[in-house]
């Protein structure tokens, strides 16, 4: 068990490494429910989430979600996220989930930036979440859903959700496969968990959690990107919306003034080039400049070190990581490493 | 609980030594220093026919969480390296005292001052 967010969370169930195959290969299952819940309710959510968030939620359709970006002022981000647009007849328009370590900061921005919206913050702690991940998670966790939602859920394309009363189901995740994060109340969450254990789905901890993500090129919050760096200089441009360019988002004017100044640094990928083990806050050695591994780790899929590193913007290619006082040669490229089971770079 | 073989000798770093009947003494780590390390995905040994001073870094042992030195518990020539290591590290996980050995060395000197099952015990109990 390790500290996280606040929480005491199980780092593996036995083997980190068994853990990362099964969700590649089959179906894992994940306790996530230190993540925090914020259902949106009130006439002006739609307005007040397109002035809070970089990407927009008017984007939409009822039962799809967006990923994206809270920026402060200067841009950098106060937290990642998963906005959802619920479907007709929830009991509020939208749902956020956003990080656990951020929560109690990212309500009290929330709420200064509510000031004069119509809106009502609701923190849905009563929900046990927990993400079913890999190839057979769908097929194996379906009989384990409330057998209203089981179709739907069963139908739901990626980035969209389906709900029936208490129960929500998302097909999304942080693990780079196929696969359903799933809010249930707490008692019916705590049976799922153990009905999903009885039908060979892997528990697994955050170790795995943090391996599956890396290798999907997936940022993990505080350390690939933070306040202090923008969507611009941690491969999240893709999430700022630009468009409608009259939509003044927090953040927006920094992020316009540093977007005309062109970027000086970018998060790439990185394969080491031989044995050992890349660490975030090692230094990256490039013809255009140094940069710094912001998280590094063994890649269990492709039996190699793999890291996402903030670079200059003009480094690509060949380059060199400092590990423990030895220049050790390695390549960047643009992630992921690997999705849906399939290792996609050389 | 980890366990400490009682015919085996110990340091305080967590290694452990086997003396053989040939006078070569085989080393690994510890069944503790293995649960605190966690699953071990690459293991870096001396090349055979190295010399080592006691007390200098030899191999490196990196786990899902860290990389960690392991130094030469005494003094001697490196006569034989677990090569099987290089595909399977975790057997320094599954079998810490049988085929996770990490290398064979042929001591320069007497072997002193190592710690008994007992006492490393103690150095495992006072570490909590």
């Amino acid at each position: 068990m390790v500290p996280f967010g606040g929480w005491d969370m199980p780092l593996h169930y036995g083997s980190q490494l068994e853990e990362h195959h099964r969700v590649r290969r089959d179906a894992g299952i994940f306790d996530v429910s230190h993540m925090l819940v914020v259902d949106v309710a009130g006439a002006d959510a739609t307005a007040w989430l397109r002035r809070l968030l970089a990407n927009d939620v008017a984007r939409l359709v009822p039962g799809q979600a967006l990923y994206s970006c809270m920026l402060n002022e200067e841009g950098g981000v106060i937290d990642d996220l998963i906005a959802y647009r619920r479907v007709a007849g929830a009991a509020t328009p939208f749902r956020v989930v956003v990080n656990a370590g951020t929560s109690d900061k990212d309500l009290a921005w929330m709420s200064a930036a509510a000031a004069g919206f119509d809106l009502a913050l609701q923190p849905r702690r009563d929900l046990v979440m927990l993400a079913v991940q890999g190839p057979r998670a769908c097929e194996r966790a379906a009989p384990l859903l409330p057998e209203s939602l089981r179709a739907a859920a069963l139908a739901l394309e990626p980035f969209h959700a389906a709900e029936a009363g208490d129960a929500f189901v998302g097909r999304t995740g942080y693990t780079g496969e196929d696969g359903w994060e799933v809010l249930l109340p707490a008692a019916a969450g705590l049976a799922f968990w153990d009905a999903a254990l009885a039908v060979g789905i892997a528990p697994c901890g955050l170790g795995a959690r943090d391996t599956l993500r890396l290798e999907a090129g997936m940022n993990l919050y505080g350390q690939d990107m933070d306040e202090a760096t923008s969507p611009l200089v941690s491969g999240l441009a893709w999430t700022v919306a630009w468009e409608p360019a009259g939509r003044a988002f927090i953040g927006r004017g920094a992020l316009e003034r540093e977007r005309a100044a062109g970027p000086a640094q970018r998060l790439a990928g990185l394969v080491l080039g031989e044995r050992g083990v890349m660490r975030r806050g090692q230094r990256v050695v490039t013809a255009a400049g140094d940069g710094l591994v912001t998280s590094g780790g063994f890649s269990p899929t492709m039996n190699c070190s793999i890291a996402l590193a903030r670079v200059p913007v003009a480094a690509a290619g060949a380059c060199e990581v400092e590990i423990r006082g030895a220049l050790r040669p390695a390549r960047l490229l643009r992630p992921p490493f690997v999705r849906h089971g399939r290792v996609l770079v050389s | 609980m980890s366990a400490v073989p009682g015919e085996l000798k110990y340091t305080r770093d967590h290694e452990w030594l086997r003396q053989e009947s040939d006078g070569t003494v085989v080393v690994g780590i510890t069944d503790h220093a293995q649960q605190q390390l966690g699953e071990l995905v690459f293991v870096e040994l001396p090349e055979a026919g190295a010399t080592l001073a006691a007390g200098q870094g030899c191999a490196v042992v990196e786990s899902v969480k860290a990389a960690s030195d392991v130094y030469a518990p005494l003094a001697g020539t490196v006569v034989a390296v677990n090569d099987a290591l290089e595909q399977e590290p975790g057997l320094v996980n599954s079998s810490p005292y049988g085929d996770g050995w990490l290398l064979r060395i042929a001591p320069a000197t007497a072997v002193a001052g190592l710690l008994d099952a007992a006492a490393y015990q103690q150095v495992l109990a006072a570490e909590g």
